[in-house]
Protein backbone atom coordinates (compact mmCIF):
# COMPACT_ATOMS: atom_id res chain seq x y z
CA UNK A 1 0.00 0.00 0.00
CA UNK A 2 1.36 3.39 -0.79
CA UNK A 3 1.96 5.55 2.25
CA UNK A 4 0.30 8.63 0.75
CA UNK A 5 -3.07 6.88 0.67
CA UNK A 6 -2.61 5.81 4.31
CA UNK A 7 -2.67 9.45 5.39
CA UNK A 8 -5.87 10.81 6.88
CA UNK A 9 -8.48 12.23 4.54
CA UNK A 10 -7.93 15.74 5.90
CA UNK A 11 -4.22 15.56 5.09
CA UNK A 12 -4.91 14.28 1.60
CA UNK A 13 -7.44 17.08 1.01
CA UNK A 14 -4.99 19.67 2.28
CA UNK A 15 -2.20 18.35 0.02
CA UNK A 16 -4.62 18.46 -2.94
CA UNK A 17 -5.44 22.07 -2.10
CA UNK A 18 -1.77 22.96 -1.73
CA UNK A 19 -0.43 21.17 -4.80
CA UNK A 20 -3.38 21.20 -7.21
CA UNK A 21 -5.54 24.11 -5.97
CA UNK A 22 -8.29 21.51 -5.78
CA UNK A 23 -11.58 23.26 -4.98
CA UNK A 24 -13.47 20.05 -4.34
CA UNK A 25 -10.88 19.09 -1.72
CA UNK A 26 -11.22 22.57 -0.23
CA UNK A 27 -14.99 22.04 -0.08
CA UNK A 28 -14.38 18.79 1.80
CA UNK A 29 -12.12 20.61 4.27
CA UNK A 30 -14.83 23.21 4.74
CA UNK A 31 -17.39 20.49 5.46
CA UNK A 32 -15.05 18.91 7.99
CA UNK A 33 -13.89 22.03 9.81
CA UNK A 34 -16.25 24.98 9.39
CA UNK A 35 -18.98 24.01 11.87
CA UNK A 36 -16.39 22.93 14.45
CA UNK A 37 -14.50 26.16 13.90
CA UNK A 38 -17.64 28.16 14.47
CA UNK A 39 -18.28 26.29 17.73
CA UNK A 40 -14.66 26.81 18.76
CA UNK A 41 -14.70 30.54 18.00
CA UNK A 42 -18.04 31.05 19.75
CA UNK A 43 -16.58 29.60 22.96
CA UNK A 44 -14.65 32.86 23.22
CA UNK A 45 -17.93 34.73 23.56
CA UNK A 46 -18.32 36.31 20.12
CA UNK A 47 -21.67 36.44 18.32
CA UNK A 48 -22.72 33.92 15.73
CA UNK A 49 -22.29 36.55 13.02
CA UNK A 50 -18.77 37.51 14.01
CA UNK A 51 -17.86 33.84 14.44
CA UNK A 52 -18.86 33.21 10.82
CA UNK A 53 -16.76 36.16 9.67
CA UNK A 54 -13.80 34.57 11.44
CA UNK A 55 -14.58 31.13 10.00
CA UNK A 56 -14.67 32.69 6.54
CA UNK A 57 -11.35 34.42 7.16
CA UNK A 58 -9.73 31.24 8.50
CA UNK A 59 -10.94 29.13 5.59
CA UNK A 60 -9.75 31.70 3.04
CA UNK A 61 -6.38 31.80 4.84
CA UNK A 62 -6.21 28.00 4.62
CA UNK A 63 -6.72 28.32 0.86
CA UNK A 64 -4.34 31.23 0.34
CA UNK A 65 -1.53 30.08 2.62
CA UNK A 66 -1.80 26.40 1.75
CA UNK A 67 1.81 26.49 0.53
CA UNK A 68 2.87 26.88 4.17
CA UNK A 69 1.25 23.58 5.12
CA UNK A 70 3.83 20.86 5.69
CA UNK A 71 2.39 17.50 6.73
CA UNK A 72 5.82 16.45 7.99
CA UNK A 73 5.65 19.13 10.68
CA UNK A 74 1.99 19.56 11.55
CA UNK A 75 -1.30 17.76 11.15
CA UNK A 76 -4.07 19.69 9.43
CA UNK A 77 -5.94 20.23 12.71
CA UNK A 78 -2.82 21.66 14.42
CA UNK A 79 -2.19 23.95 11.46
CA UNK A 80 -5.82 25.10 11.30
CA UNK A 81 -5.73 25.68 15.06
CA UNK A 82 -2.72 27.95 14.66
CA UNK A 83 -4.27 29.85 11.74
CA UNK A 84 -7.48 30.28 13.74
CA UNK A 85 -5.61 31.71 16.73
CA UNK A 86 -3.79 34.18 14.50
CA UNK A 87 -7.00 35.35 12.86
CA UNK A 88 -8.91 35.57 16.16
CA UNK A 89 -6.21 37.76 17.71
CA UNK A 90 -6.16 39.99 14.63
CA UNK A 91 -9.94 40.26 14.33
CA UNK A 92 -11.16 40.22 17.96
CA UNK A 93 -8.27 41.81 19.81
CA UNK A 94 -7.29 44.01 16.85
CA UNK A 95 -3.65 43.19 17.46
CA UNK A 96 -1.04 41.65 15.22
CA UNK A 97 0.07 38.41 16.76
CA UNK A 98 3.86 38.10 16.69
CA UNK A 99 4.65 35.01 14.59
CA UNK A 100 7.94 33.06 14.61
CA UNK A 101 10.07 33.15 11.47
CA UNK A 102 9.16 30.45 9.00
CA UNK A 103 11.70 27.71 8.61
CA UNK A 104 13.35 28.05 5.26
CA UNK A 105 13.14 24.79 3.45
CA UNK A 106 13.41 23.57 -0.07
CA UNK A 107 10.37 21.74 -1.40
CA UNK A 108 11.13 18.05 -1.20
CA UNK A 109 11.52 16.75 -4.77
CA UNK A 110 10.51 13.25 -3.69
CA UNK A 111 8.00 13.70 -0.91
CA UNK A 112 8.08 10.86 1.54
CA UNK A 113 4.83 10.35 3.37
CA UNK A 114 6.33 8.18 6.09
CA UNK A 115 7.25 11.17 8.29
CA UNK A 116 3.74 12.61 7.83
CA UNK A 117 2.29 9.25 8.70
CA UNK A 118 4.42 8.95 11.83
CA UNK A 119 3.29 12.43 12.90
CA UNK A 120 -0.35 11.46 12.35
CA UNK A 121 0.13 8.38 14.47
CA UNK A 122 1.53 10.52 17.28
CA UNK A 123 -1.46 12.84 16.94
CA UNK A 124 -3.81 9.88 17.23
CA UNK A 125 -2.02 8.74 20.37
CA UNK A 126 -2.20 12.28 21.72
CA UNK A 127 -5.95 12.37 21.11
CA UNK A 128 -6.36 9.02 22.86
CA UNK A 129 -4.22 10.20 25.76
CA UNK A 130 -6.42 13.29 26.16
CA UNK A 131 -9.56 11.18 25.96
CA UNK A 132 -8.24 8.86 28.66
CA UNK A 133 -7.71 11.71 31.14
CA UNK A 134 -10.03 12.00 34.09
CA UNK A 135 -12.93 14.35 33.28
CA UNK A 136 -11.63 17.21 35.45
CA UNK A 137 -8.16 17.01 33.91
CA UNK A 138 -9.56 16.79 30.44
CA UNK A 139 -11.61 19.87 31.11
CA UNK A 140 -8.47 21.75 32.14
CA UNK A 141 -6.75 20.76 28.90
CA UNK A 142 -9.77 21.93 26.92
CA UNK A 143 -9.84 25.21 28.78
CA UNK A 144 -6.10 25.76 28.17
CA UNK A 145 -6.39 25.32 24.40
CA UNK A 146 -9.76 27.03 24.08
CA UNK A 147 -7.91 30.05 25.46
CA UNK A 148 -9.87 30.29 28.70
CA UNK A 149 -6.87 30.32 31.05
CA UNK A 150 -4.16 32.95 31.43
CA UNK A 151 -0.50 31.94 31.44
CA UNK A 152 -0.54 32.38 35.21
CA UNK A 153 -3.55 30.09 35.57
CA UNK A 154 -1.90 27.50 33.32
CA UNK A 155 1.22 27.73 35.43
CA UNK A 156 -0.84 27.18 38.59
CA UNK A 157 -2.27 23.91 37.24
CA UNK A 158 0.52 21.96 38.83
CA UNK A 159 1.55 19.96 35.86
CA UNK A 160 -0.32 16.76 35.50
CA UNK A 161 -2.42 17.14 32.37
CA UNK A 162 0.11 19.39 30.66
CA UNK A 163 2.82 16.95 31.67
CA UNK A 164 0.87 14.11 30.07
CA UNK A 165 0.55 16.01 26.84
CA UNK A 166 4.13 17.00 26.82
CA UNK A 167 5.50 13.52 27.43
CA UNK A 168 3.13 12.08 24.85
CA UNK A 169 4.08 14.58 22.23
CA UNK A 170 7.75 14.56 23.18
CA UNK A 171 8.07 11.16 21.55
CA UNK A 172 7.00 12.61 18.25
CA UNK A 173 9.11 15.66 18.84
CA UNK A 174 12.36 13.76 19.00
CA UNK A 175 11.79 12.86 15.39
CA UNK A 176 10.58 16.32 14.53
CA UNK A 177 13.59 17.95 16.12
CA UNK A 178 15.88 15.66 14.19
CA UNK A 179 14.22 16.81 11.01
CA UNK A 180 14.36 20.47 11.97
CA UNK A 181 18.09 20.14 12.50
CA UNK A 182 18.38 18.72 8.99
CA UNK A 183 16.58 21.76 7.57
CA UNK A 184 18.90 24.19 9.24
CA UNK A 185 22.15 22.57 8.21
CA UNK B 1 27.49 30.76 18.88
CA UNK B 2 26.89 28.51 21.83
CA UNK B 3 23.90 26.28 22.27
CA UNK B 4 20.76 27.69 23.83
CA UNK B 5 20.53 26.48 27.42
CA UNK B 6 17.78 28.67 28.89
CA UNK B 7 14.44 27.85 27.29
CA UNK B 8 10.84 28.97 27.62
CA UNK B 9 8.78 27.22 30.29
CA UNK B 10 5.95 25.11 28.99
CA UNK B 11 3.09 27.16 30.39
CA UNK B 12 4.24 30.19 28.37
CA UNK B 13 4.42 28.13 25.16
CA UNK B 14 0.96 26.69 25.87
CA UNK B 15 -0.41 30.16 26.56
CA UNK B 16 1.17 31.51 23.36
CA UNK B 17 -0.32 28.62 21.35
CA UNK B 18 -3.72 29.26 22.92
CA UNK B 19 -3.52 32.98 22.15
CA UNK B 20 -3.82 34.11 25.77
CA UNK B 21 -0.32 35.47 26.22
CA UNK B 22 -0.19 39.29 26.33
CA UNK B 23 1.44 40.74 23.24
CA UNK B 24 4.73 41.89 24.84
CA UNK B 25 5.44 38.33 26.02
CA UNK B 26 4.15 36.87 22.76
CA UNK B 27 6.83 38.88 20.93
CA UNK B 28 9.54 37.33 23.14
CA UNK B 29 8.09 33.84 22.58
CA UNK B 30 7.91 34.29 18.79
CA UNK B 31 11.47 35.65 18.78
CA UNK B 32 12.86 32.84 20.94
CA UNK B 33 11.10 30.20 18.82
CA UNK B 34 12.66 31.79 15.74
CA UNK B 35 16.07 31.03 17.28
CA UNK B 36 15.36 27.77 19.11
CA UNK B 37 14.36 24.55 17.33
CA UNK B 38 13.72 22.84 20.63
CA UNK B 39 11.02 25.32 21.66
CA UNK B 40 9.70 25.37 18.07
CA UNK B 41 9.10 21.65 18.37
CA UNK B 42 7.40 22.14 21.75
CA UNK B 43 5.19 24.85 20.28
CA UNK B 44 4.20 22.51 17.44
CA UNK B 45 3.27 19.99 20.16
CA UNK B 46 0.99 22.52 21.84
CA UNK B 47 -0.59 23.32 18.47
CA UNK B 48 -1.18 19.59 18.03
CA UNK B 49 -2.98 19.51 21.39
CA UNK B 50 -4.95 22.59 20.33
CA UNK B 51 -5.85 20.74 17.13
CA UNK B 52 -7.21 17.84 19.18
CA UNK B 53 -9.38 20.23 21.19
CA UNK B 54 -10.55 21.91 17.96
CA UNK B 55 -11.49 18.53 16.45
CA UNK B 56 -13.58 17.64 19.49
CA UNK B 57 -15.38 21.00 19.84
CA UNK B 58 -19.14 20.86 19.48
CA UNK B 59 -20.29 22.05 16.07
CA UNK B 60 -22.42 25.14 15.56
CA UNK B 61 -24.90 25.33 12.72
CA UNK B 62 -23.63 27.42 9.81
CA UNK B 63 -25.60 29.89 7.71
CA UNK B 64 -26.79 28.22 4.52
CA UNK B 65 -24.90 30.49 2.16
CA UNK B 66 -21.55 30.57 4.01
CA UNK B 67 -19.90 27.81 2.00
CA UNK B 68 -21.01 29.19 -1.37
CA UNK B 69 -19.89 32.65 -0.36
CA UNK B 70 -16.40 31.40 0.58
CA UNK B 71 -16.06 29.22 -2.53
CA UNK B 72 -16.96 32.23 -4.65
CA UNK B 73 -14.00 34.15 -3.19
CA UNK B 74 -11.30 31.57 -3.90
CA UNK B 75 -10.22 33.19 -7.15
CA UNK B 76 -10.24 36.74 -5.77
CA UNK B 77 -6.98 38.64 -5.73
CA UNK B 78 -5.46 39.15 -2.34
CA UNK B 79 -2.47 40.95 -0.96
CA UNK B 80 0.13 38.85 0.81
CA UNK B 81 1.26 40.29 4.10
CA UNK B 82 4.89 41.36 4.04
CA UNK B 83 7.36 38.90 5.55
CA UNK B 84 10.01 40.52 7.70
CA UNK B 85 13.41 38.85 7.56
CA UNK B 86 15.95 38.72 10.32
CA UNK B 87 18.27 41.77 10.25
CA UNK B 88 21.56 41.16 11.99
CA UNK B 89 20.78 40.32 15.60
CA UNK B 90 17.09 41.15 15.30
CA UNK B 91 14.79 38.21 14.50
CA UNK B 92 11.87 38.50 12.08
CA UNK B 93 9.15 39.08 14.71
CA UNK B 94 11.14 42.02 16.15
CA UNK B 95 11.65 43.44 12.66
CA UNK B 96 7.91 43.12 12.07
CA UNK B 97 7.16 44.93 15.34
CA UNK B 98 9.56 47.68 14.19
CA UNK B 99 7.79 47.69 10.79
CA UNK B 100 11.08 46.91 9.08
CA UNK B 101 12.83 50.04 10.38
CA UNK B 102 16.06 49.98 12.38
CA UNK B 103 15.50 50.55 16.12
CA UNK B 104 15.35 54.16 17.27
CA UNK B 105 17.66 54.01 20.27
CA UNK B 106 17.28 56.45 23.15
CA UNK B 107 20.23 56.88 25.43
CA UNK B 108 19.76 56.16 29.11
CA UNK B 109 23.32 57.26 29.91
CA UNK B 110 26.59 55.38 30.36
CA UNK B 111 26.25 53.77 26.95
CA UNK B 112 22.99 52.05 27.86
CA UNK B 113 20.29 52.52 25.23
CA UNK B 114 16.74 51.39 24.85
CA UNK B 115 14.12 51.30 22.15
CA UNK B 116 10.56 50.87 23.43
CA UNK B 117 8.66 48.68 20.99
CA UNK B 118 5.34 48.87 22.74
CA UNK B 119 4.06 49.96 26.12
CA UNK B 120 0.47 49.78 27.24
CA UNK B 121 -1.87 48.21 29.71
CA UNK B 122 -0.79 44.72 28.56
CA UNK B 123 2.75 45.49 29.67
CA UNK B 124 5.70 46.62 27.65
CA UNK B 125 8.48 45.29 25.51
CA UNK B 126 11.69 46.99 24.53
CA UNK B 127 15.14 46.44 23.13
CA UNK B 128 18.05 47.13 25.43
CA UNK B 129 21.63 47.78 24.36
CA UNK B 130 24.11 47.33 27.20
CA UNK B 131 27.87 47.89 26.87
CA UNK B 132 30.15 45.22 28.34
CA UNK B 133 30.39 45.46 32.13
CA UNK B 134 27.29 47.59 32.51
CA UNK B 135 24.26 46.56 34.50
CA UNK B 136 20.92 46.16 32.83
CA UNK B 137 18.43 48.86 33.79
CA UNK B 138 16.22 47.62 36.59
CA UNK B 139 13.21 46.40 34.71
CA UNK B 140 10.80 46.77 37.61
CA UNK B 141 9.96 44.12 40.14
CA UNK B 142 6.28 43.56 40.00
CA UNK B 143 5.20 40.70 37.82
CA UNK B 144 6.68 38.57 35.09
CA UNK B 145 9.79 39.60 33.15
CA UNK B 146 11.16 37.82 30.11
CA UNK B 147 14.59 38.79 28.80
CA UNK B 148 15.83 37.26 25.55
CA UNK B 149 19.45 37.77 24.51
CA UNK B 150 19.87 38.70 20.83
CA UNK B 151 23.56 39.64 20.83
CA UNK B 152 26.43 39.27 23.30
CA UNK B 153 25.61 37.84 26.71
CA UNK B 154 24.88 38.76 30.30
CA UNK B 155 25.34 37.04 33.62
CA UNK B 156 23.50 37.26 36.89
CA UNK B 157 22.51 35.10 39.85
CA UNK B 158 20.61 32.85 37.40
CA UNK B 159 23.71 32.02 35.36
CA UNK B 160 25.11 33.11 32.01
CA UNK B 161 22.70 33.99 29.21
CA UNK B 162 23.96 33.95 25.63
CA UNK B 163 22.29 34.50 22.25
CA UNK B 164 18.89 32.83 22.17
CA UNK B 165 18.72 32.27 25.92
CA UNK B 166 15.71 33.63 27.73
CA UNK B 167 15.62 34.53 31.42
CA UNK B 168 12.27 34.22 33.15
CA UNK B 169 11.99 36.25 36.33
CA UNK B 170 9.22 37.32 38.63
CA UNK B 171 8.97 39.46 41.71
CA UNK B 172 10.41 36.66 43.84
CA UNK B 173 13.69 36.80 41.98
CA UNK B 174 16.22 39.47 42.84
CA UNK B 175 18.70 39.64 40.03
CA UNK B 176 21.26 42.07 38.67
CA UNK B 177 22.14 41.22 35.09
CA UNK B 178 25.52 42.53 33.93
CA UNK B 179 26.61 42.48 30.29
CA UNK B 180 29.64 40.24 29.77
CA UNK B 181 32.85 41.25 28.02
CA UNK B 182 32.76 41.18 24.23
CA UNK B 183 30.04 42.57 21.99
CA UNK B 184 27.50 44.92 23.54
CA UNK B 185 24.58 42.90 24.84
CA UNK B 186 21.30 43.42 22.99
CA UNK B 187 18.21 42.03 24.70
CA UNK B 188 14.50 41.95 24.09
CA UNK B 189 12.86 42.52 27.46
CA UNK B 190 9.15 42.26 28.24
CA UNK B 191 7.34 42.90 31.48
CA UNK B 192 3.72 43.12 32.57
CA UNK B 193 4.52 45.75 35.18
CA UNK B 194 4.38 49.40 34.14
CA UNK B 195 7.71 50.84 33.05
CA UNK B 196 9.27 52.83 35.84
CA UNK B 197 11.60 55.30 34.27
CA UNK B 198 12.68 56.81 37.58
CA UNK B 199 14.00 53.57 38.88
CA UNK B 200 16.43 53.34 35.98
CA UNK B 201 18.59 56.15 37.18
CA UNK B 202 19.85 55.00 40.59
CA UNK B 203 21.10 51.75 39.14
CA UNK B 204 22.74 53.56 36.25
CA UNK B 205 24.45 55.97 38.59
CA UNK B 206 26.14 53.03 40.22
CA UNK B 207 27.79 51.31 37.30
CA UNK B 208 29.50 48.13 38.21
CA UNK B 209 32.81 47.76 36.46
CA UNK B 210 33.29 44.07 36.28
CA UNK B 211 34.80 43.20 32.93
Amino acid sequence: MNTQSALSQETQWMIAVRDNRDKAAFGALFDHYAARLKGFVMRSGVSSGQAEEIVQDVMLTVWRKADQFDPNRAQVSAWVYQVTRNRMIDMIRKERRPIPEELTQEPDPEPDASQSLALEQEATKLREAIQRLKPDQREIIERVYLGELTHQEISNQTGLPLGTIKSRVRLGLERLRHELKGMRS
Amino acid sequence: MTAITHHLPDHLLASYAAGTLPQPFALVVASHVSLCDDCRASLEAHNAAGGVVLETTLEERLSKDLKASILAQLDDDFVREPVYEREGALPGPVMEALEGQPPKWKSLGLGVKQCIISAGENGSVRLLHIPPGQAMPDHSHGGLELTLVLQGSFSDEGGRFGVGDVEVANEDVEHTPIADAGDPCICLAATDAPLKFNSLMPRLLQPIFKI
